[in-house]
This record gives C-alpha cells, structure tokens and sequence, in this order.
C-alpha cells in the first residue's frame, strides 16, 4: 500500500511493533498479524495504525488515571491540594473535546480511504488473469467450483500463486461467512445472493479457511484446506483432478446439501450452471442482492 | 392410552441428557421447598400482602434485582460449561447441539433476563429517591412490568426443561432462526420470552421518562437533577425508540414461523437480511439501554468517593444524550461483511467512530472528578476503579473493530467477543455492582461486609482479565465465534486453557457475593445514620431503609448537591428548619392485578409455542379481562393520615416529637 508521507511515520511504527512481534513468535500463531496476500497485508497495516492513532489517547490517559488515584487518595499528612468545589474548567474541557475530536477525524480520513480502496467487490490490479472459484456454503461443508478449469472440490482449494483470485460466494443453507484470515477478511455467504470477494496469495505454502458464522450443528466443521503453489503445480493438480475423480451430478449435488459433515472431495466436472442455479434458486422472481445477471452485467462494463 | 401419554412426555420434555435431569430434579426439590416453607411459616398471605400485589418502587427494585442475581446465575452456569467445553481441543462434554443450545441462552439471559431487569431493580430503587419522589409516575404499570419480565423470564428459562432451548444464537438471525431449519419449540420460547418481558420493558421506559420529567422535587431543576436520574433519562428515551422495533421485528419472525408468512424467508420474496437490520437496530441501542445507567452510577459513585463535586456536570449531561441519540446511527456495524458496499460502510464506519468522543469526555470528567480529591477506596470505589481501565481498553478495541475494512478480519472472531464482553462486563455489570454495593444500605439498612467485597471484587478482576485477554489473541488466531470445539492443529488450546481458568475465578467470585451477602446479614452491621458514605443526594438525607412514603415532607432543592450543600451548611450552624409534617401523604393501593394479568400473558405465549390454542385463547381473554378490570377499579390510592406519618417518622428516626 503507498502511504502518504503523514503515514509513512505511523507504518514505520508499525513495522517495528511486527518486528517485535515476530521476534517472540507471536505472530506465528495470530496468524491475522502474518498476511500471506496483499489484502491482509493492508489490513493488517491498518490495525496497526489504528491502534497507534488510539493509543496516542489511551495510554496517556491510563498513565493520568494511575497518577490521579495514587495521589490523591485519602491519607494521613499528605500535601496534595483539595478542592471540593472546583467542577469545571472550560480550557480543561476543550483540550479533552478536542483531542478525541482531533483522533477520530484522522482516523475516519485512514477509514474511508480504505473501505474504499479495499472494497472487496473490486478487482486487484494485476497483470495476471483472476481465477473465479464458485463457492458454495452448504450444510456443513464447502463446495468450490472452478468454472473456468470445469472442477469442483469439497472443503479443499488449490490456488497459484500471485494470480488475484475472484470469489464467487452464495449459501444453499442457513447464512455463513466465508473466511480465509491469512488471506483477506470474511465476507458473509447466503443463498439469493452471490457476493464477490478478491483475494491474492503472495507466497506459496497452506493456510486454512472456515465458516465464521454460526449454520447449525456442525458448524464447527466447516474448515477447508487452501494450498498455494505454483502456477505449473496448480496446472496439473487440474489435470490430476479431471483425470482421476468422478464428475458431480445434479443428482450427487441434491446429496451433498443434505445436512452432514464431509471430509475432502474432488470432482473431476459438474452440471453447466449449478451455481447460477443454486443463487436463484430462492429468488427467481424477486432478486434482493446482485443476481447473476447483474454480476455478469458489471463484468462486461469492467 | 399409555403409549400415547411416553410419546407426549418424551417429546414435551426434554430427555436424554444426564444433565437436564440433574436439573429438572433441583427445579422440582427447590420448588418443593418453597411451597414447603411458606406453607409451614405460614407466610403465603406475607408473600401476597407484602411483595407479589405491592406497588412500591422499592420492593419492586428489589424484586428485579433479586432476579437479575439468580439469572446471572443461571447465564454464568452457562458460561461456565462452554468455557469448560472449550478448555481443550477435541472435548465432548457438550454435544453440539447442547452446546448451541448454551451459547444461546447465556446471551440472551444475560442481555436481557440480567442486565435489563438489574438495571430497571436499580432505575426503581433509586431514581424516585434521587429526585425527592414518593413514587413513580405510574405504580400500578411499573408492578406490571415487573411481572411482564418475570413471566418472559420464567417462559424463556422453561425451555430449557420443557420443549428445548433455542439454538440459533442470540438474535435469532434468518433463515438458520425459521421453522426450515429449526423447527422445534425453542425458537417459539424465544420469541414469547423476550415478546412478553419486551413490553415490560418498554413501559419501565416511558414510566421512569414520566417520573423524572414529572416527579421532581421543587426546586429541582433539570440542570440540578444528580446524574444517576440523567443517564436513566438518556437510557429511557433509547428505550421508548427501539423496543417497538423489537416487538415489531419478533412479531413478523413469529408469523413466519407460525402463519408461514415469508417476510424473511427469500422463497416468499422476504430477505433475511431485513431481519438482521432490523434486530440491530433495536440491537445496537441496547447496548447503549443498559451501559448509560451504569455511568450515571459511575459519576454518582466518584463525586462520592473523591467527595468532590462531579466535574464538568454539562458535558456530562450532552455526552450522554449524544451517545443515546448516536447508539441509533450505527447498526449495520455488525455487518460490515454483508457485501453492503463502501459508502454504507463508509458512514455506519464513521457514525460508530463519533461515538468514542462523548464517551472519552466522560472518562476525563471522572478523572477530573478525582483530581485534588480526598479518594476512598470502600467497594462502590472500588468497582468504579475497576471499570475505568476495563472499559478503556474495551473502548480502544471498540475503535478498532469500527475500522470497515479491518472489521473485515475481526468480525465474528475471538477478537469480538473479547471486545463486548470487555465492554458489558466492565461497564454494565462492574457498574452495576458498583451500584448495588452503593445503594445497598440504602435499601436494607445495613453494610454489606467491606472485607469479602474486596475478595470478590480482585476475584472478578483477576479472573476477568485472565478470561478475556487471551480471547483477543484467540481472534488474531483465527479462531471464530460459536465453535463447539476445534482441533489440536490450530495451536488455541493454551489461550483457550488460560481464558476457562479466568472464568473460573469469575464463577468463584460470585460465590464470595453469595456469601458476603449472607455473612452480612447474619453479623448485621446497622447503619443507623442512614447516610453511610457520606453522600451527596437526596436519598442519603432519609432514614434506611426508607419508609414506604420516602420522604415525610417534600426537600426544597436549590443546588445540584442538595445533601451535601445542606451538611455543610449544618457544619457552620445554619441548619435549616426541619419542616412540620402538616399534609396526609397520597399513596397507590396495592393491586394483584398486575401478577395475575402477567400469568395470563405466560399462558397465551405458552399456548402458541406449543400451537395449544385452547390455551393461548383463554390466556388472551384473561389479559383483557384484567385490564378491563383495572380500568374500572376507582379504588386505587389511599392517604397516609399526618399522625401515621409523625409516628412511623418518629419510630425510625429513632426520636419523639
């Protein structure tokens, strides 16, 4: 992310407390702080200025509260003044308008500046063309289809690396969120709708995704597999794929959205339009979210 | 015949689990007991006369609080046993559905079976003190919120015997919350549970509005009205605009539910998503309803304590108004990952950021409060010392969350749950201990024990930070929400270990409540001077625990500290003159009314949980019957004649005249 050069301050900062971070090991595990792609980099950046921009406030604050109550608690000979009818102060109160007011504004600035630069429905900029993985949250597993490569997984994806990937996201089940955290941040999954979400791996390695919004119950076992590799490495896990697993029927599909946990699956095809069908399936003449239609609308116009 | 009466039992009954037994054995050896003592003291006809028909406030607060208490019980057992199924990977000590079953109810309870009745027991016991009032504005309607909330309590916490718990998280979103995909009762209690005390609720409001904007004593201007009194009049007016949302929004999920109505269901042209606007927009100001009484309480307690007067009294006043009026501005903040679009998030991102302004200033008002004060540090103190940091902190990772594209990796984390329980249990609940310990010899006349206080209070905070801080890296983890359990591969066993420690310590500190309750009454220390803490209100210048009229004459009030400003003018001698007791005092009669209206309304939302209409019919015609009845009943209030008045005053005070 290119900052302004008030920011380049606060990112420095920033790094260094991840430097610090990483130096203990911490950020191993909380691996929110340890981004594999360009969009959890970028939020991850900026909750570290966040909480820079309010610990500018808080810290001083707490120090203030400690001073306060320690001097000034009742005690035999103490010297400290006592002055019980002092109530207001308009130059005190000024100063603590002021500096909240003065906070909040840079940081709302930083906020709307990324909620729009980080939008999840717009495309990264890359010279690679985006994969589109469907996915579907189902009960109580995941199902991800390539349209592109014509196959289908369950609870597992494979992606290249450095290629911006487009996510397709809808729910034949109660509303789910879809969360892969090394990656990006969620973006909620239900049926009637289908929502987008880019996200990028910069590196090659495995990370996990989940389901963050309660279905039911097997929630708890809605984890999927995200493997990163190189493009070749992508390329023939495809053609593995296409060679060697069954093709999904609309027949087979009915059976998965039956309520039960399942381990991973890969399909080597499945029926031409399931996702568009499973997205209108609820809505056919009354579509509240985008439609397919529309999605496919915005996609020419880019 | 028999077969069909196991099919009925096994399917009315919930069965199966060990633990339900367990429980429904208590539920009937408890009730037992009780009927088996007041039979044998012969008290029923004391219960009737003196608390389940009364109409005064104060017993009434007391009533709420003493519910609020066994509900955080029943909501802490339930914490308890998710952090205890949470405490290693790979447990089953819960089976899921139990486990949803769980998280479910201790949200609700705890919002709304808990915090909101603790509050409205403290908005009772206090806000008619505080202003110089004999009552409220509307004695009868406040006996009948109270058994409103009482009857939702009870239908809500019989699910979990009877019929099932609901399982579809505390808001009960769509489509997961429709007959589809849950079809059995617990949703149905769900709904009549919250719908039934959810209109107590929004009576209290209006009442205490009325109270406060009506009952004042003379003299007492707004801007002379102490704090507690303000923030229960910003908490109110959020009450009387979001609770009809509430009820509108559960009276549509019940007709989907029951009449197969689609307004949420998208195969009818519904949107689920209507459902969840709408329920935050109740939602939101909620949180709000139940934190800005506990900062009155806060500001009470700290002019108290620093016996200093509160500093920056206006700004106190706007902060708290604003944030009542800004609580209805940032809904869709929870959820920013709904695909919303940038300039929805944009504004819900910036309207939720304005909101640390006003509650910033409050915190330097208190700090400046303290500033060249005398502090004390007795448990009321002690409590508001506690809080300030928590809620800090809480505050902090509020801004942090409010930050769009950031929530984007927060949401529906670890790292949420961290930050609201931060918030509600530093703010409400230490708020709202803070003010029971206050008030306490307000009420009963006597000290709770200051020694095991303190036990409980280190307990509490110990436990607390030890409970929550680890959720916050639980969340940087990965680690979602509502998750049964997890497996060892993820690496959250040691954080999730130390955090069930933590909530252990917490269950161990309500024990010490218990029991400094019940050291304090068995080596009762009386106050006698009915103004322990050296006050600074209206409520410390009568005797405790305060005769059922309040104030035998009504305080002329010039100044903001009337109490205070009144002892110091004694110190120097000129006291005013106690005014003679010349005029009977006008009281409300007690009514039964109230509790057996409320019984009525439990049947009716018994009868369409189960689809019984031969039940919920009759229950209808009860309620109407009732309020029929009441609306031709003259025979309301009596008069207190002025010799009553000399004696009883006399009898406490301890004085003849």
């Amino acid at each position: 992310m290119k900052l302004p050069k008030a920011r380049r301050w606060f990112a420095s900062v920033a790094m260094l407390l991840i430097l610090l971070l990483t130096a203990t090991g911490c950020t191993e595990k909380m691996i929110v702080l340890n981004p594999k792609g360009p969009i959890a980099e970028q939020q991850r950046d900026l909750m570290f200025i966040s909480l820079l921009l309010t610990c500018v406030v808080i810290v001083p604050v707490l120090i203030l509260f400690a001073v306060i109550v320690w001097r000034y608690r009742d005690r035999k000979g103490r010297t400290s003044k006592y002055t019980p009818n002092w109530e207001h102060s308009t130059k005190l109160e000024v100063i603590w308008w002021g500096i909240p007011i003065i906070i909040i504004t840079i940081l709302a600035v930083i906020t709307v500046q990324s909620t729009y630069a980080l939008e999840p429905s717009k495309p990264l900029a890359s010279k690679e063309k985006p994969i589109t993985i469907q996915v579907t949250s189902l009960d109580w597993k995941w199902l991800f289809q390539y349209p592109e490569q014509g196959i289908a997984t369950i609870n597992y994806i494979q992606i290249p690396e450095d290629v911006p990937i487009r996510f397709e996201i809808t729910a034949d089940s109660p509303m789910n969120s879809f969360w892969i955290p090394q990656l990006g941040g969620q973006m909620y999954a239900m049926s009637g709708m289908a929502m987008t979400l880019h996200l990028q791996a910069d590196e090659q390695g495995d990370f996990w995704g989940s389901g963050a919004n309660f279905t039911g119950k097997y929630f708890a076992k809605m984890y999927f597999d995200v493997k990163s590799t190189s493009k070749e490495a992508f390329n023939t896990w495809v053609s593995d794929v296409k060679a060697s697993s069954p093709a999904l029927t609309l027949d087979g599909y009915k059976k998965l959205t039956e309520p039960a946990a399942s381990e991973v699956r890969t399909f080597s095809g499945f029926p031409e339009g399931l996702f568009e069908m499973t997205v209108t399936k609820y809505a056919s003449s009354h579509n509240h979210g985008l439609s397919w239609k529309d999605i496919q609308k915005i996609d020419k116009q880019e | 015949m028999w077969e069909r009466v196991k099919t009925f039992a096994s399917e009315f009954f919930v069965t199966g689990d060990p633990m339900i037994y367990g429980a429904d054995a208590s539920i009937v050896i408890t009730m037992i007991g009780i009927v088996f003592g007041l039979t044998y003291f012969n008290k029923w006809g004391w219960l009737w006369r003196e608390w389940l028909t009364t109409v005064d406030h104060k017993k009434i607060g007391i009533m709420y609080i003493l519910a609020a208490f066994l509900m955080l019980f029943r909501g802490g057992v339930d914490a308890l046993l998710m952090r205890a199924q949470l405490a290693a990977p790979e447990l089953s000590l819960l089976a899921p559905d139990h486990y949803n079953q769980i998280f479910t109810t201790h949200g609700v309870i705890m919002i709304l079976f808990m915090a909101m009745p603790f509050m409205f027991g403290l908005f009772n016991v206090m806000v008619p003190l505080q202003i110089g009032a004999r009552d409220v504005a509307y004695p009868f309607l406040n006996a009948l919120s109270f058994w409103l909330f009482f009857s939702g309590a009870m239908l809500f916490n019989l699910s979990f015997v009877i019929g099932g718990s609901p399982d579809a998280g505390w808001l009960a979103y769509p489509p997961y919350s429709g007959i589809m995909h849950n079809p059995g009762v617990g949703q149905d209690f769900y709904i009549w549970g919250i719908q039934i005390s959810g209109i107590g609720s929004l009576m209290t409001g209006i009442n205490f509005i009325v109270t406060i904007l009506k009952m004042r004593a003379p003299g007492m201007k707004l801007m002379k009205m102490p704090m507690f009194p303000w923030s229960v009049l910003s908490s109110c007016i959020a009450i009387i605009f979001s609770f009809p949302i509430l009820t509108a929004t559960l009276a549509l999920l019940f007709l989907d539910r029951y009449a197969g109505a689609h307004f949420f269901t998208l195969d009818g042209g519904g949107n689920p998503m209507m459902y969840i606007n709408l329920i935050w927009m109740w939602g939101h100001p909620e949180v709000y309803i139940i934190v800005l009484p506990a900062f009155g309480i806060f500001s009470e307690i700290v002019s108290t304590f620093a016996k200093k007067k509160l500093f920056g009294y206006k700004s106190m006043v706007y902060a708290m108004m604003i944030i009542s009026i800004l609580s209805f501005l940032v809904w869709a903040h929870h959820f920013f990952t709904m695909g919303s679009g940038a300039d929805v998030n944009a504004f819900f991102a910036l309207t939720t950021m304005l909101i640390a302004i006003p509650t910033g200033v409050k915190v330097f008002n208190w700090l400046f409060t303290m500033f060249r004060g005398k502090i004390t540090f007795e448990t009321p103190m002690l409590w508001t010392m506690g809080f300030i940091p928590c809620f800090i902190v809480g505050g902090l990772t509020g801004v942090l969350l409010s930050v769009a594209p950031a929530d984007f990796q927060f949401h529906n984390s670890y790292f949420l749950i961290a930050h609201f329980h931060q918030v509600i249990i530093g703010g409400v609940v230490f708020g709202y201990f803070a003010g029971l310990y206050y008030w306490w010899p307000k009420l009963f006349g006597f000290k709770l024990n200051e020694r095991i206080g303190k036990w409980a209070f280190w307990f509490w905070n110990i436990g607390f930070y030890l409970c929550f801080m680890p959720q916050y890296a639980l969340g940087l983890m990965g680690m979602t929400r509502r998750v049964v359990t997890y497996g060892w591969d993820k690496g959250w066993w040691e954080m999730n270990l130390v955090s069930t420690i933590g909530a252990g310590l917490m269950g161990i500190a309500f024990l010490f409540q218990v029991w400094q309750i019940v050291y304090s009454v068995k080596h009762l220390q009386k106050d006698e001077t009915g103004d322990p803490w050296n006050g600074r209100t209206l409520e410390w210048s009568i005797p405790s625990p305060a005769p059922h009229y309040n104030f035998a004459t009504l305080p002329q009030v010039t100044s903001q500290d009337e109490w205070w400003e009144e002892k110091q003018r004694r110190l120097q001698g000129i006291a005013t003159p106690a005014t003679k007791i010349t005029e009977p005092i006008h009281m409300p009669k007690n009514s039964g009314i109230p509790i057996i209206m409320s019984m009525f309304w439990f049947f009716t939302g018994f009868g369409f949980i189960f689809d019984w209409l031969w039940l919920a019919i009759p229950g209808l015609v009860g309620v109407v019957v009732c309020m029929l009845i009441h609306s031709f009943n003259y025979d309301t209030d009596y008069y207190i004649p002025v010799e009553e008045i000399k004696h009883t005053e006399a009898a406490i005070r301890g004085v003849t005249s």
